[in-house]
């Protein structure tokens, strides 16, 4: 009753082709976007913004581009933490190298960056496949955070490595640097977000993205119908790795404002931006957002019933926070493997029937 | 001859060694994989957490002690006594078979026939659940493995070899440690491989890897063989645990070897023993022959860790299944 | 503790809430689980057993009683501004992040909100320069001083000549560990010894490579700048290939007794700095009496007395000191940070105060001025002994060499405050 989408017709070609076909979702997204935009940055404080908010985004941006390779391309990717850590490192060469031009600009072009570099270490996946690929990525992992920590020219010849954000403006304010007002973090990164979530979302409904999602599902097969698997699969590289650099860019100038790579885009960020990925679902956008979510939020929510609430020992609360989230991705996985995107599809199903079901 | 084609053989030799340690770890990986499809990323953790309980044993310590001492305001941490060394490897053995089956009655057994991918996500959550419990079984300081095993480089070696260079040589460098884990890895290799030629479980472990459903058709519990090869990936781990748990006392960076592993496993194919053992050597020798002619003297050191993985993948280039992996045959 | 004292604690807390009774908030970001474990843990329970102590003895800081709160950060940067933004609207007076990444966040951070930040003998060096980092202290020693001392102590032992010798720097390939290269190369060409570095790659298991160069090459002397499971591994392969133990200086981070231990008999003889010497202090003994006999020790209470627990005490010391100081400078028991950060500035630590507090000798002599916010950079050496399995202090405070560092913090110093468009000056 609630969620109609059986009473949907479309008579348009225009209807039909919204990015949200069912009135339900698009009242559902201008709602959240008002709330986003209007209602959010007015009551932001330092600690929901660096805690949650501002993780959440940049994470959910880093989730959109590893879907698109993973999930809608079918590459297993372990570099996303390298990819990141070129984003980061461009930004910061090019904020320090042109201090004049727009940060944002510097967060786009990072972003390119990054999608080249991805790019050529796409090139293998055209011979190895699966687990072997998998594997094969984190070559980029470990060479690229090698070569940043390595060359002093990437880190401006600073004694220790560490790389640091000046204070860069936006419009007037400070987004960047430690002066940043709480709101104006958000913003960014909520803006950024929007709009590679809208060109993701576009994207896969697309040609580029049905031809990636042939790929997926049988390349060879695919390669007999004509699509081009060098095209299609160092596309998916590239607009994956752009995203994954524009969140590096932003989780370096933004949210850290300083990092040391080895630490920060180490493997077990790979790691954990694939765990959203497929906690979330692999091949959808809201996927993405559902795995960053619940994986930024559930060690802050554990640690807060834990520590806060009930007073125990921080150490045991962080061992049971391990035992808690391990057990939790096998729960989920074991009721339900295709992620909480899935799980938010059959909850439409139901509600499609609400309360009346047959 | 001249002292730096000496010593290049030297780090060829340690190569090898440091290879046969790599190629225990990748060893675990390769039994799941091969009977059930399964990427162990636990594999790392189980180690960790063999060599944990190995120690909590020998000393006698009270597991979740903390966490009972928070509980109920108790203070105990010891039961006062001291087990041997081989009473509690196979006590620590027992610990792994429950493990085993726990694994495979609660999680595995539930998630037969998901993708790939999903099932390498569930070792993933494993590894959290495994690591928090270690943690709290056994506590999470560094732990020293009192098993006596030789330390230390093989003067004897070093004797015997000192008078083939000039005075600028000092003879050939070989850990004890390493030969004994190398002397550990083949028995535990040709063990592995009597049981699965020799053993009716063991032809009933590789039916199941060449054919779940025909296995099953002929009446083999694939509930049984699944207990046993993790099992055997618990055996696998134990020794691993031990052998590096030798070198840095037991610590959580014991489960970080995992790592160490994927690129032997990339290149010996993720189903073959022998590939694991021959990858393990190749990279073993290759980082470390990298790191001695070009990466420390002209890269600024530190090149191991991505060398390895570079190596493997301009192997898989040429060969996409790895160096002994089945050939992947694909039809649309 | 047990979770039914916290329980009553907690709740006569949330009851004693009610009337307004300031507290002096002092957050304590540890670690507990992950890679570094071994190290946070005993840090960490130093740091709070002194609080304790203060409370049970004293009823706090000048009458105003501590409050501890302890936030696992796993050595983790993003854990750590989680941890940071947590505790900092509670009111925390001082923040002591142990971890160098964490530090490099929390410098502008701090700095913008005014909270005071002790990075002891670790973090960012130049921050020693207490004209353009007014907020960050990182007195008694820095890493730079560290490097000065490790070579000042193979100088005496040289009969001060160390020209032709070989010395090795063994690092972590991490911020950490790449700080003393600069120094040491300073100090290698004034000395006129050569110096090779060797990385390790986090997290340091696999070091065969790197001690295989240093057979070869045989340097007189190995310095090293480990953390984690890095100094273990390496203590053990430098017994493997022979190297003479007491020719193998680590760091302050790599003297600990878990450092040693795994490596049994054969690490005997190992020397590392330290800035605290591990001895029997009153101090130890009162905390025993009322704060692990009471019940209420931080942990498992099994790390009273070891390297790393003393130097937490000592910071939470270094702490409590800059409170009193804050709190007679401006005659209010309830301070606020920026009075700490004045107290912080106005510090003399004396032999005679050190005696007073029961610890007599745990640290240098220093006085902290607005332009030095480093301390005297003093440190000493120790070594262990296997068979008793203790530290025991080789040398007394050794000075290190100012006329290298000096000129190196403030080069850094002024490239951070150009950067940041910071003009030098005392608050």
């Amino acid at each position: 009753m609630l969620y109609r989408e059986a009473g949907d017709f479309k008579t348009s070609y225009e209807a039909d082709s919204q990015t949200f076909p069912i009135r339900f979702d698009r009242i559902g997204f201008w709602v959240i976007m008002a709330i986003a935009f209007g209602v959010i940055p007015f009551m932001i404080n330092d600690y929901w913004a660096n805690a949650i908010f501002v993780p959440f985004l940049i994470y959910a941006i880093a989730a959109i581009g590893l879907n698109i390779l993973t999930g809608y391309c079918g590459q297993v990717s372990l570099g996303t933490g390298g990819f990141m850590a070129v984003g980061a490192y461009a930004c910061y060469k090019l904020m320090t190298s042109f201090p004049d031009v727009s940060i944002i600009i510097h967060v786009i072009l990072a972003g390119g960056i990054t999608a080249v570099v991805g790019a050529a270490f796409g090139l293998p996946s055209l011979r190895i496949k699966g687990f072997y690929l998998a594997v094969a990525t984190l070559a980029a992992q470990f060479f690229l955070i090698w070569l940043f920590n390595k060359v002093p020219w990437f880190y401006n010849y600073s004694a220790s490595g560490q790389i640091s954000a000046p204070e860069r403006f936006v419009g007037g304010f400070a987004v960047t640097g430690a002066n940043t007002a709480a709101p104006a973090k958000y913003l960014i990164c909520l803006v950024f977000l929007t709009v590679c979530a809208l060109i993701a979302r576009n994207l896969t409904r697309g040609t580029i993205g049905r031809s990636w999602m042939a790929i997926r599902d049988m390349d060879i097969a695919a390669e007999i119908i004509g699509v081009n698997p060098l095209k299609a699969k160092l596309t998916a590289f590239a607009v994956s790795s752009f995203f994954i650099g524009i969140a590096g860019a932003l989780f370096f100038a933004v949210y850290l404002g300083a990092v040391e790579v080895g630490e920060a885009f180490g493997i077990q960020k790979s790691f954990l931006v694939l765990f959203m990925v497929i906690i979330g679902g692999l091949g959808s956008i809201f996927g993405s957002f559902a795995g960053a979510a619940f994986l930024v939020l559930l060690p802050v929510a554990l640690k807060v019933i834990g520590v806060d609430l009930l007073g125990w020992p921080t150490d045991l609360v962080a061992h049971l926070q391990l035992v808690i989230v391990g057990a939790l991705i096998m729960f989920f996985l074991i009721k339900e493997p295709h992620g909480l995107a899935q799980l938010w599809r059959l909850t439409k199903e139901k509600l499609r029937l609400w309360p009346f079901p047959y | 001859m001249s002292a730096d084609f000496l010593y290049g053989i030297e780090v060829v030799i340690n190569g090898m060694m440091a290879g046969v340690l790599y190629a225990l770890v990748a060893l675990g990986f390769v039994l799941i994989f091969k009977a059930s499809g399964i990427f162990n990323f636990a594999q790392g953790v189980m180690a960790l957490f063999a060599a944990l309980t190995l120690v909590g044993i020998m000393e006698g310590q009270v597991p979740f002690s903390h966490l009972i001492n928070a509980v109920f305001g108790t203070n105990i941490h010891n039961f006062g006594w001291e087990v041997p060394a081989l009473l509690a490897i196979l006590l620590t053995l027992v610990v792994m078979i429950v493990f085993a089956w726990a694994v495979q009655q609660f999680v595995f057994r539930h998630l037969v026939g998901q993708a790939p991918i999903i099932l390498f996500m569930a070792t993933i959550g494993l590894a959290y659940f495994l690591e928090g419990v270690g943690d709290l079984m056994w506590g999470s300081d560094i732990k020293t493995l009192a098993l006596g095993l030789p330390q230390g480089g093989s003067i004897w070696v070093e004797d015997l070899t000192s008078g083939f260079g000039g005075a600028d040589f000092y003879g050939f460098f070989i850990d004890k440690l390493d030969m004994v884990a190398t002397v550990v890895a083949a028995v535990l290799v040709i063990c592995l491989i009597i049981f699965a030629q020799y053993t009716k479980q063991g032809r009933a472990m590789r039916a199941v890897a060449d054919d779940h459903q025909a296995a099953l058709s002929v009446g083999i519990s694939l509930n049984f063989i699944w207990v046993l090869v993790w099992s055997l990936a618990g055996l696998v781990a134990l020794v691993a645990g031990i052998m590096w748990g030798a070198k840095s006392g037991v610590q959580f960076s014991l489960s970080l070897i995992a790592l160490k592993a994927l690129p032997v496993l990339m290149l010996g194919g993720f189903t073959s023993i022998p590939g694991a053992i021959v990858g393990g050597l190749i990279i073993g020798v290759g980082e470390k022959l990298f790191e001695y002619t070009i990466g420390a003297p002209f890269l600024g050191g530190a090149t191991e860790n991505w060398f390895a993985y570079m190596l493997a993948l301009i192997f898989l280039v040429f060969r996409p299944q790895g160096l002994f992996g089945e050939k992947i045959i694909e039809r649309v | 503790m047990t979770l039914k004292t916290l329980a009553a604690m907690a709740l006569a807390g949330a009851m004693a809430a009610g009337p307004a009774m300031a507290e002096l908030v002092i957050p304590d970001l540890s670690y507990r689980t992950g890679p570094y474990a071994a190290g946070g843990a005993p840090f960490s329970d130093g740091y709070q057993d002194y609080f304790a102590l203060l409370n049970a003895r004293d009823g706090g800081i000048g009458g105003e009683p501590v409050r501890v709160i302890e936030c696992e950060t796993a050595y983790n940067t993003e854990r750590g501004v989680e941890c940071y933004e947590a505790t900092k609207g509670e009111g925390a007076l001082i923040y002591q992040p142990l971890s160098t990444g964490i530090t490099y966040q929390l410098i502008p951070k701090a700095t913008a909100d005014g909270i005071p930040l002790h990075t002891m003998g670790y973090g960012r060096t130049s921050a020693a320069n207490g004209e353009v980092f007014n907020w960050v202290f990182n007195y008694p020693a820095n890493y730079w001083d560290a490097a000065s001392v490790a070579i000042n102590y193979l100088l005496d032992e040289n009969g001060g000549d160390l020209s032709g010798k070989k010395i090795a720097l063994i690092y972590h390939n991490s911020a950490y560990g790449k700080e003393p290269i600069r120094t040491l190369e300073d100090l290698a060409a004034k000395h006129g010894f050569t110096l090779s570095q060797l990385a390790v790659d986090h997290p340091g298991q696999e070091q065969k490579s790197q001690w295989l160069q240093i057979r070869r090459e045989r340097p007189d002397y190995v310095v090293m700048w480990g953390w984690g499971v890095m100094n273990q591994v390496a203590v053990q392969e430098a017994a493997n290939i022979g190297f003479p133990m007491e020719n193998f200086i680590g760091n302050w981070w790599a003297g600990a007794e878990h450092d040693v231990t795994p490596a049994g008999m054969a690490a005997n003889g190992y020397k590392s700095l330290n800035m605290n010497p591990v001895q029997d202090y009153p101090v130890l003994a009162e905390i025993k009496a009322q704060v692990h006999d009471a019940g209420n020790a931080a942990g498992d209470g099994s790390n009273l007395g070891s390297v790393l627990y003393v130097r937490g005490m000592y910071a939470a010391m270094l702490a409590a000191e800059a409170i009193t100081n804050a709190q007679e400078i401006h005659g209010v028991a309830a301070v606020t940070p920026a009075m700490v950060r004045d107290g912080m500035e106005a510090l003399n630590i004396t032999e005679a105060r050190m005696e007073k507090l029961g610890m007599a000798g745990i640290g240098p002599e220093f006085a902290v001025t607005c332009e030095n916010h480093g301390g005297s950079g003093q440190g000493l050496l120790q070594q262990w002994n296997a068979a008793d399995r203790v530290w025991v202090p080789l040398t007394g405070f050794i000075t290190p060499d100012a006329s290298v560092i000096d000129p190196l913090i403030a080069a850094d110093s002024a490239a951070f405050a150009a950067e940041n468009n910071i003009t030098p000056g005392c608050m």
